[in-house]
């Protein structure tokens, strides 16, 4: 294990499972104190979405804007003379679940991949990862889609499906495999030396030794990244992929209803998100009492 | 020791950690169901000596045979010569996501193949030897450091390997948890494996040892057997160390 003196990555997110945690926090000032406290902050929060909420009603008013939100249910579901339909904004979030879901899956394994080789000790090995880990850093994530879909897709004869799954797993695959890495070499050298003393192949101490109990320093990070592939998914819009954010701006194109429709988009991709951390909190205690 | 096959055989080993230089020119062979202990101050090499015999670090020159495999960083053979190699670490290194009897499992099944049958088996045998049979579905962070030290020996056995190395088995037990592995390696030590043991422990060292190996500064200063290394070593450092350790 030449590298794994080397100080861990510090992804978001993945700097609060490091050797710190355990460290008293000083006492902050008084006035920090006081904006903490829960009633000052309640009340700031109050105040914040009231104005955000009368600002854009005002505005709104003064647009003669038309408010038609009881348009709105229909585009989820509605029942018709053929029964029970469903609406065109649940079918986009079908398809946003689907395009996150297969992107994270793909994500998930390129992203494994990549952290072995990096923590191989191979020096070609790390290299490569190394100058991947960079090239997708640093490329906005647009263009990113734009080089899958209008370069390498016609150029592998792939369809803007693929393109848009292909994108997010890399773009997210270079995220996740920090936070592997990170969680690799928060195992105690000690393991690896008793996974080899007892003749264990670096892949049998990986699997047996290592990376069961790296999850539990890596869970929390990761659903951090699930939250984040079905944010940046909104982004295949651009190149008109079905799903939530097509469909929402397919209706206004319509409709006019701007101001419901990325209302009612927002508060779903929330409601999403917010679910998805609030299960994966209620796991990560389960686990942390098992252990 | 009837016919002293040799089965760990340092020639002119060195070893450098960067510029610093670890082991200096060490030659010393170990015949099978031999018992050496190695002792000296802090920093004087012992730990990096013991783990070369293994392979968990890599000489840099001269020639390391054990168990007629040559050690090398680039040897085919590390892990078929780890298999048959044992070895206790200061700090226990049990594995914590797995129960006492998964971690006495888990060598056998996943790297001998063992069916799961045998290697239960042959960890609640060796759960017995060290004396503690009613530990078996408990996690490590539930037992006692003695407790924890005693499973971390039972895996090494669970191998059913050859020689036995320890690296300061007892350094990180409260007091009172030191005799119960003392003892243990001590009934070892009457099964006739090889075993090399670094230790500052003198009475058990006494006790157990066939030669005494004396450390100091990457050089082995002196090897003599017990009787002699404790009443008149040759060296005068050995001597100086021997009245610090046995003073107290
Ligand atoms: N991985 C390493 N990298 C650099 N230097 C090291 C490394 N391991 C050990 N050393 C150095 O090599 C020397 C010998 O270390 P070693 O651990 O073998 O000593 P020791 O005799 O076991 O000491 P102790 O009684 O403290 O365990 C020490 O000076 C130590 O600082
Ligand atoms: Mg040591």
């Amino acid at each position: 294990m030449s590298n794994s003196s080397k100080t861990l990555a510090t992804v978001d997110g993945v700097s609060g499972t490091g050797p710190l945690r355990g460290r008293a926090l000083p006492k902050p000032p008084p006035i920090k104190q006081f904006f903490d406290s829960k009633i000052v902050s309640t009340i700031l929060y109050a105040l914040v979405i009231g104005v955000i909420c009368y600002g854009s009603y005002a505005g709104a008013q003064s647009m003669g804007y038309n408010w038609q939100w009881y348009r709105i249910p229909a585009y989820f579901y509605s029942f018709t003379d053929d029964g029970f339909q469903v609406g065109e904004l649940l079918i986009g979030l079908g398809a946003t679940i689907k395009l996150s879901g297969g992107s994270f899956l793909l994500a998930l394994l390129f992203g494994l991949i990549i952290a072995l080789l990096r923590l191989s000790g191979l020096y070609i090995g790390t290299k490569v990862a190394v100058i991947f880990l960079e090239f997708i850093r640093n490329i906005p994530l647009l263009v990113l889609l734009y080089l899958f879909y209008y370069v390498l897709g016609p150029i592998f004869k792939y369809d803007r499906i693929t393109a848009s799954v292909l994108c997010l797993a890399i773009y997210h695959s270079a995220l996740l495999s920090e936070i592997f890495r990170a969680g690799i070499n928060a195992v105690v050298k000690g393991q690896w030396e008793a996974a080899s003393s007892i003749g264990m192949t670096k892949s049998q101490a990986y699997r047996y030794i290592i990376l069961p109990q790296s999850i539990k320093f890596m869970l929390p990070p990761i659903t951090g990244e699930i939250v984040h592939v079905i944010k940046s998914s909104a982004i295949v819009s651009v190149i008109a992929v079905g799903e939530l954010t097509t469909f929402g701006r397919n209706i206004i194109s319509d409709t006019y209803m701007s101001f419901e429709i990325w209302f009612t988009v927002a508060a779903v991709y929330l409601v999403v998100t917010l679910t998805l951390s609030i299960g994966v909190s209620y796991v990560e205690k389960h686990y942390a009492v098992k252990t | 020791m009837t016919d002293n096959v040799i089965i760990i055989d340092f020639k002119n080993v060195d070893k450098f950690y960067g510029s610093f230089h670890a082991l200096k020119d060490i030659n010393i062979s170990v015949t099978e169901g031999e018992r050496v202990v190695i002792c000296g101050p802090s920093g004087s090499g012992k730990s990096t000596l013991i783990r070369c015999i293994n392979g968990l670090e890599f000489h840099n020159s001269g020639v390391l045979n054990v168990n007629g495999i040559e050690v090398h960083e680039n040897s085919p053979y590390i892990n078929d010569l780890r298999q048959n190699v044992g070895m206790v670490f200061q700090q226990f290194n049990l594995f914590p996501h797995l129960t006492v009897l998964e971690n006495l499992m888990i060598g056998p099944m996943k790297v001998r193949k063992s069916s799961r049958i045998d290697a239960e088996v042959t960890a609640r045998k060796y759960l017995d030897r060290v004396h503690i049979p009613e530990q078996a579905d408990k996690y490590p962070a539930a037992l006692s450091g003695g407790q924890q030290q005693r499973v971390a020996i039972a895996r090494s056995l669970c191998m059913e390997s050859r020689i036995m190395l320890f690296d300061e088995p007892t350094s990180a037990l409260d007091p009172e948890m030191i005799n119960e592995v003392l003892d243990v390696i001590v009934e070892l030590a009457d099964t006739g494996m090889t075993m090399v043991v670094v230790t500052h422990e003198m009475g058990f060292a006494r006790k157990i040892s066939d030669r005494m190996v004396f450390m100091e500064e990457g050089r082995i200063v002196e090897v003599s057997p017990p009787d002699q290394f404790f009443t008149s070593p040759s060296s005068e450092r050995c001597r100086a160390f021997l009245e610090q350790v046995l003073d107290h």
